[in-house]
């Protein structure tokens, strides 16, 4: 009884060390890899230097072609957001499309005819490949996330849109970067061509998703781009600031109100922040504001580029 | 048989060690973050008054600001003309119950724009620091603390200032827009400013939340109003008492609006204002002395105050004013620069395409 205790136990010891040696290996062999992808795990917005080297009479030329397809995936219960993102932030997309599990009376929007998560973000960035062709750049967003589409141009600035690029608020679950689709994804068009490509592959990217237990779309997604070598990657302002949000404004205030009380406004957020998400359709409406027209007289800024206001609007 | 079931021990017990430092590691080791944590970036002037390069003196109970508070990567030259033209002495009722809850949050955010500011409390608290009017508190007090407070200020700082400022600790005011405003009058002028209002008087009163603000001639007049009697305590409705006192004294009730006829100064939070529907029976409709606009041009782009603010709030606006923008983009109204200021650097504020794109009529002074 003893013996086969102290067995017991000593197997106990000598399994815990070798899960230990395998896990501290398979870490050594990611470390590896991830030293050299570590470049791409924090883009910065272009620095100073940078943007002193663009030509002045280039710079609206240049601002026009940056070209971002907005996907907005809505439920039909989200109606009130809807209708916010529409009136709103969703203007200063090139081309902002609504995609939706089936056909809603009230608002256009294309129908994915599915309501599984998974298969809807699929489809949608299927049609969007198929059907936006011309854009070097494509913006995942939910209803209730407000994003500052200028922000996100500066951001993508000196990127190439022919390099897979797979930006957001990015976490780790496991081994698996993903991007939160709360805090909205970009894919630069190779990444989007790479994804179609492997859509086909049903081992690889089942329409199912994962055999082994469900993940949620972000992660699946995050899966499929995995196997063509493109990697998520966080983005940042020139302070190190986040500029993905997946909170939103007043939560991160308050954070900050509670964290940080000395100062709330310079340790919340970004200047340049692209996204906040959680929203409600009237705050929207105080964001258009707050971004687009409301500043304090006689500061100017020499930007680099040049974001004309969107035609028939009266809320920025 | 002995050596065979412990044996088998011995691998049940390998089988769970591992899998028990696997789950283990999974849930603790990797479970994190892969986006940068931001380091506490509190600058060593945790505490002062200011935090952004700004540098300040406090001379007694008032804290005046030496130098414009400058932000990074802003070509602030027309706002740095601006600050010494048009200087503004800002005065904040509050009270000894409100300091921690609402006052602190005024002191760090909007008030720092001032050229001065003074906290106006019943108690003095030196810390803080606030002036004491000796009065009592509570809202039947209001027009007795307006009344010490004005003296106050025009016994200790009247020189020191152009314009004087009345604020509660739940307005939050755009300092430099009201120097835009008020670039095209002189302090000599005996005129006012704020949200206005039109019943019980002639030309009409300035909403108390709101915000109002005296030329420096205008507040010596109520203030020899007071000494010579001409004008007493006749109510605490405070906002409709001073404007009928300033009535009596010959200071003129200005309009406040921008070059397009929107409002600057607003009585309610911006989402009131921006989304909100008022009731046709609501009070509002009967109290606004020029035609109210409902949605997105209620507001000036150029708004000068907001009132019932809470901390957040507050936070938030400083955060929506000063800091988040939009890259590069070109604002639809474009005002014309004040007179007597020199534009800042190559590009001015107008777009840089030539294009008028601001309302049919406008391009020329402001009003």
């Amino acid at each position: 009884m003893i013996s086969e205790g102290s067995s017991f136990i000593k197997g106990m010891l000598l399994g815990g060390l070798f899960c230990a040696v395998v896990t501290l290996l398979g870490n050594f062999n990611t470390g590896h890899q991830s030293t050299t992808d570590h470049l791409h795990h924090h883009i910065q917005v272009p620095s100073k230097e940078e943007l002193l080297k663009l030509p002045e009479p280039k710079r609206l030329e240049l601002s026009q072609s940056i070209r971002v397809y907005c996907a907005i995936l809505v439920q039909p219960r989200e109606l009130s957001y809807w209708a916010a993102v529409k009136e709103t932030w969703s203007k200063h997309c090139d081309k902002a499309e609504f995609y939706s599990p089936e056909n809603v009376k009230v608002f256009h929007s294309v129908s994915l005819d599915t309501k599984d998560k998974w298969l809807m973000l699929r489809n949608a960035l299927k049609h969007a490949y198929t059907n936006g062709k011309g854009y070097s750049w494509y913006f995942v967003a939910l209803p209730s996330t407000f994003a500052i589409i200028e922000n996100l141009k500066f951001f993508l600035l000196n990127k190439d849109p022919g390099q897979p690029f797979y930006i957001g608020h990015t976490v780790k679950s496991g081994e698996l970067e993903y991007a939160e689709l709360e805090g909205g994804l970009v894919l630069s068009v190779e990444a989007l061509r790479r994804l179609v490509g492997v859509f086909s592959d049903s081992v690889k990217c089942p329409e199912q998703g994962s055999v082994l237990w469900k993940l949620t779309e972000e992660k699946e997604l995050a899966v499929c781009l995995k196997y063509t070598g493109v990697f998520a990657e966080n983005a940042e302002d020139s302070e190190g600031k986040e500029i993905f949000n997946t909170k939103s404004v007043n939560a991160l205030i308050k954070e900050a109100l509670a964290e940080k009380p000395q100062e709330v406004v310079n340790g919340c957020c970004s200047d340049v922040a692209i996204t906040f998400h959680g929203q409600s359709p009237n705050h929207m409406q105080v964001l258009m504001y707050g971004v687009y027209r409301l500043r304090p007289y006689g500061h100017t800024f020499h930007d680099s580029l040049i974001f004309l206001p969107p035609v028939d609007s009266d809320n920025d | 048989m002995a050596a065979l079931s412990s044996r088998c021990c011995f691998s049940l017990g390998f089988l769970v060690g591992t899998c028990t430092l696997y789950f283990f590691l999974t849930q603790v080791w990797f479970e994190r973050k892969f986006s940068l944590q931001l380091d506490s970036q509190v600058p060593s002037m945790a505490g002062q008054w200011g935090g952004e390069n700004q540098s300040w003196r406090v001379e007694g109970s008032a804290l005046i600001s030496l130098r414009y508070p400058h932000l990074q990567g802003k070509d602030s030259r027309v706002a740095d003309q601006l600050y010494k033209k048009v200087r503004i002495l800002c005065w904040v009722m509050t009270g000894p119950d409100n300091l921690e809850t609402k006052a602190r949050h005024v002191k760090a955010t909007w008030s720092r724009h001032c050229n001065i500011v003074i906290f106006m409390s019943s108690r003095e608290d030196p810390d803080f620091p606030t002036v004491g009017l000796g009065t009592k508190e509570g809202r039947d007090q209001l027009y007795w603390k307006t009344i010490r407070a004005f003296q106050y200020v025009e016994q200790h700082h009247s020189h020191q200032a152009d314009w004087f400022l009345k604020a509660d600790d739940d307005t939050f005011v755009v300092v430099d827009n009201l120097r835009w405003i008020l670039s095209n009058y002189t302090p000599d002028e005996p005129i006012y400013f704020g949200k206005r209002f039109k019943p019980y008087t002639k030309q009409g009163y300035m909403s108390g939340g709101a915000g109002y603000v005296l030329s420096r001639e205008a507040l010596r007049r109520f203030v020899e109003g007071f000494r010579t009697k001409a004008c007493t305590h006749t109510t605490s409705v405070e906002d409709l008492a001073l404007g009928q006192c300033l009535e009596k004294m010959g200071v003129l009730a200005g309009d406040s609006r921008d070059s397009i006829h929107r409002e600057t100064f607003h009585p309610f939070v911006p989402e009131h204002h921006l989304t909100m529907k008022f009731a046709k029976s609501f009070w509002y409709w009967n109290y606004c002395y020029y035609p109210i606009v409902e949605g997105p041009q209620c507001c000036s782009d150029l708004a000068v105050s907001f009132h019932y603010v809470d901390a957040e709030l507050m936070h938030m606006l400083e955060y929506y004013t000063y800091h988040l923008r939009a890259y590069g983009y070109q604002y639809r109204y474009q005002p014309s620069l004040p007179e007597g200021v020199e534009p800042d650097s190559a590009r001015t504020e107008h777009s840089p395409l030539g294009t008028e794109r601001d309302a049919p009529g406008n391009g020329s002074s402001k009003l």
